[in-house]
């Protein structure tokens, strides 16, 4: 048996220096660590802490090989502590929890191998910290995993059995009781099919017949709020923020009615509403209607933010993207366009389909979208910039509802048949090789949905509505802040207030939301150009040599001012920039001390230097990024295009591209006051759930108390 | 002073001849001297006076001079003698007399004695005075640079500033000082400490520490000479392995080095007996310092000696005989490893002789390494085999290249013998006569009946298994690589050909499906079409040359949209394509087809693709006045050349991002809204955005934890309320303060610092 040294026990404490001194009073444990290693009390020799025995301090390195101690603040704040308690028994697990690497890296959010441009010592400074506070955040955040206690249930079959064959009656058979009450169907056949909607929480449940029936209930506990008939036809229904209010898009107009049924609001300008979608952290409402506008309601202040004419006939497919809140939208010639409400254009357009769309969907990762058209494909896309199909498979009737679940899985409802295809992990496609679950129903299917949190998949249909149980469906963990589906009235109210205030204005809405964390690189060039301009180098002004008119004909300036445009030769071009301070002065070459220095020589040693630097900077911007070029190109051809080829003014030296392209390359500004907190809340308004965006907000508090 | 002296000269030769005259005027009696000196010394007075009378002589006369001629009381002159006047010659006693001395001292000292300067000015002592006290008082206040750094990095500053709290006390420290109070404490430690028990650690007493430590005397002596021995026997060997290594003997070496790769070979044969997976892990390590060795230059006829060699090699046999051994020696290091899969090439003879390595050793050397699949490519191909062959029609031409391919190996691998298997396939394969003269030779050389024997048991166990797959299947195998190989091509070529049948298979299917409703796994024609698939957007999306993208733009476009994907087969289909027949569903489509005749909706995307495209394009600019320079009207347009002139093109712009991607149009407009909310100046340390968009990339508290983010919210200034915040005092940081030094002092009374520095400065100077 050998002393197991404690990992840190390297520090010795002041104290305990201190102490020794004082000759303490001898312990006998402290003659035995002295004496044989073994039989010695797994405490750790005081006195020999210089021991060279004891100086491999990393017994544990081999089973902790995949993980590693990050974060050297808290072991900083535990170093005072001495390593023995009490007892004198011994902590087994010292310092620090462990991380693993992957998790670490999963929350981190600066790319490190992204090459900066070379910093001053200061901004060096600046840059080490954040990296610093941003690896300790991510560290943080890694740690909190611990609390998302919860895993995701699966089906898996015997081998070889599809798990596909498994029936809703045999899962129903194998979960427990309380899973088991979440499989139900409701026969609702006098009102038509039906459409649905989850509350984010997933506790409540919406549903709306064609023939006017609307309803919201408890779906758990089965208790019902409200119950009416519109007496109209009901298109699509879909709760507000909060259960509270229920939109309900009727034959005519958009109708808002509180959970008893009350109805509160009729907005006529909303009219002919097909589909309706919110979007949370924005609190807008957007329809897609017959006349073929796409229009966003902010519900909490009852204005419409923004009507947009899509110019493709009817809007019958609509949803929206939970990463970035960009509205989806479906047509019939195939197409899908991207929408916010910034612009009045469609962000992107993709041909998805040869005829018609009939259904979209968008995970929650916002990576994936998966359509189905008239041409009975269904296909699943890649939305992270190129809007390439990743697979497609034809259907023997092609997909009329397309539902993402939380985890990634994919529903489609064809007929009165529901099929779920499942992918390998979270953010991973569905591959529609293989169906994971299917389900038959007993009518034709008219709306889907995942319920949230819940490994649950409601489904309307002709013949009312079943809730159907899909293993691994759905987020097992909750955020209690976020959206907590035990939360009483008190906590919903204060999560109401909560969330108006960090309401996330309309125009943010963006196909990337972490663009609103970089600087507008267009206004800090043009910024800087003004600047530029207004600061016009003192020394050695140039005079403009005003021309009697007549000598310039061609020129459509028939003024003696300066020809702007450098259309004609006959002017002489404005400076081409002011004084830029920040600019690098470009390369003179020095006299000859002995010897003529001709002109020549000077040209060509300007040539010289100038053609250096631009392969040092072609080099560069090749490494650093593919736009590298085209970035020191463009501003190059801008400079250049002020100038006739042939040299406009035969007694100067032709203005030098390398100082074009010397100050392209910087690209830099100094000055100007920092920025303030406004932008960086911006920033935290991204739209989308932000749980995804960034890293998840692990569940801090608020347990559910289950009822 | 030229003119002095020729006028002292003047003067002097006057003087002269006046004395001249006077000896001639009256000559000198020596009887009448004393008389006659009276006398004459009244006519010289007289003489004097008359002369003296006349304006010129006057002042001459009033001048002494000594040791001259003409001596005068009433002044000296040094007339006459050579040299000046001295004063200490004036001094000079006639005997020396000892109270002159001192004066004679007193004046030597004056006469060393420099003159002294003049004072400096004012201003110039001032500006000495404030350069000392400069240096001074910065010296002082570097002191406090550290602190100042220290605080200007500092994370947080807490004000007032108090000092860091002293670590909390551990409870042992506490425990430590503690001493038992009351009386049942004292009896207690009493009983404990009489009992030798421990007081604060619940651990083993010291009796029990003592017999678990205690051990018998035979016992001791055992170990010790366990050790005593292990340690001599250590030396000894140490010695003997340092002996051994200092024999320079080459052939020793050679031996050594024979006999140990016999006793590897050995071992390995053994190993292969005993545990054929460890041996395969040994191959796989020849297997690498094969690899390693063709990294290397070694045995390349590249080293020192080998050049020497080579010079010598034309005339010198046995230097040729030395490089080619070297040669053929790294042949033999790099030769490859072939784990028996060159069925490929040897085809024929295997069909003759059975496999060497039996498949399942192969299979498991997969599944040890998978170091690249490249190599084992065939492996996962044959596992496959009973499923593909079924599916896959033997096409003949190949299988007739095959053929001859393996006949002309025959000749070679009749020879081959266990070691055929550590061969480099590629070598085989191109087949150079000289390679294979070389290669069975060396072949040869090594055992081969052995290692037969080895292998032949693991082979008979494994027998059974694999010869019909292999027989049946090696063909197979071949013609289906061949087979695929060859679809892509004929693919291309017609892309229905393919379709056609698998659309009508999964329609067969389907068909099945609805009477019998069970799932039918055809895992196979599937995935290969989907491969196809694969292969063919890859081409397309990534192989794509440069010239002819716009054209491919358009095909991939159609391609992307007809690819015929693969129909799912489920295990519950809607209830009316259950209805549906096979008929039903072609006229279905057919139908659906027929609808979207009309619109063709690829046109459509691509004009509107395009026509957003040119919208987007940077307009040129066009100058042209029509009429100017030459004759103008209805009809008449502007010539070429002047169009061409006066036409500016504007900048191309940065490429589109939507360039490649021929199904989609993405919006370049900026987001104007969006972009009010970004970041639009940079802040002042930072020189380039993305430097500052770095150290913005941790946001709120929505996507930190709480701790997270109440540090980096965390302020950098912290005040106390109601408290003073006073100046940084030396004491505070730790420094020791000196009257002298102290920096607060200075500023708190400039004037009496003055004062003091002056007084202290000018001693300075002073010294």
């Amino acid at each position: 048996m050998e002393t197991v040294p404690e990992p840190g026990s390297n520090v010795p404490p002041k104290k305990d220096r201190l102490q020794t001194k004082k000759k303490k009073p001898r312990r006998y444990w402290e003659q035995e660590t002295t004496g044989t290693a073994a039989g010695a009390s797994p405490g750790p020799p005081r006195k020999r802490k210089r021991n060279r025995e004891l100086r491999p301090q990393k017994p544990k390195k081999n089973d902790t090989s995949k993980k590693f101690r990050m974060s050297k603040k808290p072991r900083e704040l535990k170093s005072p502590r001495p390593q023995r308690s009490l007892s004198g028994a011994q902590d087994p697990f010292a310092g620090p929890a462990p991380v693993s690497v992957e998790v670490v890296q999963k929350y981190c959010r600066i790319d490190k191998s992204k090459e900066l441009p070379h910093p001053k010592t200061k901004t060096r400074s600046r840059l080490v910290v954040a990296e610093a506070q941003e690896e300790e955040t991510s560290v943080r955040a890694a740690r909190s995993e611990l609390l998302l206690t919860e895993e995701p249930g699966f089906l898996e079959g015997e081998d070889g059995e599809d798990t596909a064959k498994i029936r809703q009656a045999d899962i129903v058979e194998a979960v427990d009781i309380a899973s088991a009450a979440k499989h139900f169907d409701l026969n609702l056949r006098q009102f038509g099919p039906y459409r649905l909607n989850y509350s984010r929480t997933g506790r409540h449940l919406a549903f709306g017949g064609r023939r006017g029936h609307v309803a919201a209930l408890d779906w758990v506990t089965k208790k019902l709020t409200c119950e009416i008939n519109v007496m109209e036809a009901v298109r699509d229904i879909r709760f507000l923020h909060s259960e509270a209010l229920l939109a309900v898009a009727q034959n005519r107009w958009l109708h808002i009615y509180d959970n008893q049924g009350i109805e509160l609001h009729c907005v006529r300008r909303c009219d002919r509403v097909t589909r309706l979608e919110f979007l949370p952290f924005h609190f807008l409402l957007a329809t897609a209607s017959e006349t073929g506008f796409l229009t966003y309601l902010d519900v909490s202040v009852g204005k419409i933010v923004a009507a947009l004419n899509a110019r493709a006939g009817r809007l019958s497919v609509m949803t929206q993207n939970p990463y970035n809140a960009v509205i989806h939208l479906g047509h019939s010639n195939g197409t899908v366009s991207l929408w916010s409400p910034a612009m009045k254009e469609p962000l992107v357009k993709i041909l998805c389909h040869r005829g018609g769309v009939r259904a979209v969907a968008v995970d929650s990762t916002g990576m994936h979208m998966a359509t189905s058209g008239l041409d009975h494909q269904l296909k699943v896309f890649d939305l992270r910039g190129t809007f390439q199909p990743l697979s497609a498979r034809t259907l023997p009737q092609g997909a009329g509802h397309l539902a993402f679940s939380q985890r990634g899985l994919l529903a489609a409802g064809m007929g009165d048949v529901v099929n779920i295809w499942a992918g390998q992990g979270k953010a991973s496609p569905p591959s529609l090789e293989q169906p994971y679950l299917t389900h038959r129903l007993s009518g034709h299917v008219h709306g889907l949905q995942f319920c949230p949190y819940e490994d649950v998949l409601g489904v309307g249909h002709s013949g009312g509505i079943t809730s159907m149980l899909v293993p691994g469906a759905a987020e097992p963990n909750f955020d209690g802040l976020e959206s907590n589906p035990y939360r009483s009235r008190k906590q919903r109210q204060e999560w109401e207030v909560k969330a108006l205030l960090e309401k996330v204005p309309a125009e943010l809405i963006c196909l990337d939301p972490r663009a609103l964390a970089e600087v507008d690189v267009i206004s800090l060039e043009q910024a800087k150009k003004e600047r530029a301009e207004r600061l016009v180098r003192s020394g050695a002004p140039r005079a403009w040599v005003p021309l009697p008119t007549t000598s310039h004909p061609h020129c459509i300036l028939r003024s003696t001012a300066p020809c702007l445009r450098g259309c004609c030769s006959f002017h002489l071009p404005p400076l081409p920039q002011g004084y830029d301070p920040d600019a690098r002065t470009p390369f003179q070459p020095k006299p000859k001390q002995k010897g003529r220095s001709s002109t020549a020589s000077l040209v060509k040693r300007k040539r010289k230097v100038m053609d250096q630097e631009h392969r040092v900077s072609g080099h560069r911007g090749r490494a650093g990024h593919p736009k590298g070029n085209a970035l020191l190109l463009a501003p190059l051809a801008s400079s250049t295009c002020h100038f006739s080829p042939v040299s406009p003014y035969p007694g100067q030296n032709p203005p030098e591209p390398g100082a074009a392209a010397a100050e392209a390359r910087e690209g830099q500004a100094h000055g100007g006051p920092a920025v303030g907190p406004g932008q960086i809340r911006a920033l935290s308004q991204a739209p989308g759930p932000r749980r995804n965006i960034l890293s998840p907000r692990p569940p801090v508090g608020n347990y559910p108390s289950l009822e | 002073m030229n003119a002095n002296q020729a006028a002292e000269s003047l003067l002097a030769s006057n003087q002269q001849k006046e004395l001249e005259d006077l000896p001639k005027d009256y000559p000198l009696s020596t009887s009448e001297d004393e008389g006659d000196k009276d006398e004459e010394r009244k006519h010289q007075k007289l003489l004097e006076s008359i002369s003296s009378l006349n304006g010129k002589d006057r002042q001459k006369l009033a001048d002494r001079s000594e040791a001259s001629l003409k001596v005068s009381e009433f002044s000296v002159s040094s007339e006459g003698s050579g040299e000046k006047l001295v004063l200490s010659d004036l001094l000079e006693p006639v005997k020396t007399s000892s109270s002159l001395a001192a004066v004679k001292k007193q004046l030597n000292r004056v006469k060393s004695k420099k003159t002294v300067e003049l004072p400096l000015h004012r201003e110039e002592i001032e500006r000495i005075h404030r350069e000392v006290a400069f240096n001074k008082s910065s010296q002082i206040l570097s002191k406090w640079d550290p602190v100042v750094l220290k605080n200007r990095q500092a994370e947080q500053l807490v004000f007032p500033l108090s000092k860091p709290q002293s670590a909390f006390a551990p409870i042992e420290h506490v425990v430590n000082g503690w001493k038992a109070g009351t009386p049942l404490e004292q009896e207690i430690f009493n009983l404990l400490h009489k009992n030798k028990q421990p007081v604060t650690d619940p651990l083993l007493t010291p009796v029990e520490k003592a017999s678990l430590k205690a051990m018998s005397l035979e016992e001791v002596k055992m170990r010790r000479a366990e050790l005593q021995r292990a340690r001599a026997l250590q030396s000894y060997y140490e010695a003997r392995a340092r002996r051994e290594k200092r024999i320079k003997s080459k052939k020793y070496h050679r031996i050594l080095k024979k006999g140990k790769a016999k006793q590897a070979l050995k071992d390995f044969e053994k190993l292969q007996k005993v545990n054929p997976a460890a041996a395969l892990e040994e191959l796989e390590k020849l297997d690498k310092a094969r690899m390693m060795e063709r990294m290397s230059l070694k045995h390349q006829n590249s080293g020192k000696w080998a050049k020497s060699k080579a010079i010598m090699a034309k005339y010198d046999l046995e230097a040729r005989q030395a490089m080619q051994e070297q040669l053929a020696r790294n042949k033999e290091l790099t030769q490859k490893v072939a784990a028996s899969e060159s069925e490929e090439e040897g085809e024929g003879q295997e069909e003759e002789e059975e496999p060497l390595v039996p498949d399942l050793v192969n299979e498991v050397q997969i599944k040890a390494n998978g170091l690249n699949p490249w190599m084992f490519r065939n492996h996962f191909i044959d596992a496959k085999e009973a499923e593909v062959q079924k599916d896959l029609e033997d096409p003949a031409e190949p299988e007739a290249q095959e053929t001859s391919e393996s006949e002309e190996e025959k000749a070679v691998v009749e020879e081959e013998t266990l070691l055929k298997e550590f061969e480099e396939r590629r070598s085989l394969r191109q087949k150079s006569e000289l390679n294979h003269m070389a290669e069975p030779v060396h072949r040869r050389v090594t055992k081969d009946p052995s290692s037969q024997e080895v292998l032949s048991d693991l082979r008979a166990l494994c027998q059974k298994l694999s010869t019909e797959n292999h027989q049946s299947g090696k063909q197979e195998l071949s013609s289906a690589r061949t087979a695929q190989r060859e679809e892509p091509a004929r693919e291309e070529e017609e892309p229905m050909l393919l379709q056609r049948p698998e659309r009508a298979r999964t329609l067969d299917e389907l068909e099945e499906l609805g009477r019998e409703g069970c799932v039918e796994n055809e895992e196979l024609p599937r995935t290969a079409v989907e491969g196809l698939q694969l292969e063919k957007n890859l081409s397309n999306h990534i192989g794509a040359p440069k010239e002819k993208k716009r054209k491919e733009q358009m095909i991939d476009l159609q391609n992307l949209l007809t690819t015929k994907s693969p129909s799912v087969k489920s295990l519950a289909v809607p209830t009316t394509v259950q209805e549906l027949e096979d008929e039903e569903e072609r006229d279905q489509r057919q139908i659906i087809k027929e609808a979207f005749a009309g619109d063709d909706v690829i046109r459509d995307f691509l004009k509107e693709k395009r026509e957003a495209v040119e919208a987007s394009k940077p307009k040129d600019l066009d100058l042209t006045l029509p009429g100017w320079g030459e004759w103008g009207g209805i009809g008449l347009k502007p010539s070429a050349k002047k169009r061409r002139r006066f036409l500016i093109k504007a900048p191309e712009g940065p490429p589109r991002k939507d360039k490649n991607l021929p199904n989609v149009i993405i919006n370049e407009k900026r987001n104007t809204h969006a972009a009010a909310h970004q970041v639009q100046v940079l802040p002042h340390p930072f020189t380039h955005h993305q430097q500052f968009e770095r150290t913005i990339q941790t946001p709120g508290s929505t996507w930190n934890t709480q701790r997270a983010f109440q540090k980096l919210t965390m302020p950098k200034v912290v005040t106390k309320p109601g408290h003073i915040i006073k100046p940084i005092k030396a004491e505070d940081v730790g420094y020791r303060s000196s009257s002298r030094s102290d920096l607060s002092v200075i500023q708190r009374n400039p004037k009496r610092l003055s004062i003091r520095h002056k007084k202290h400065l000018e001693n300075n100077c002073v010294d």
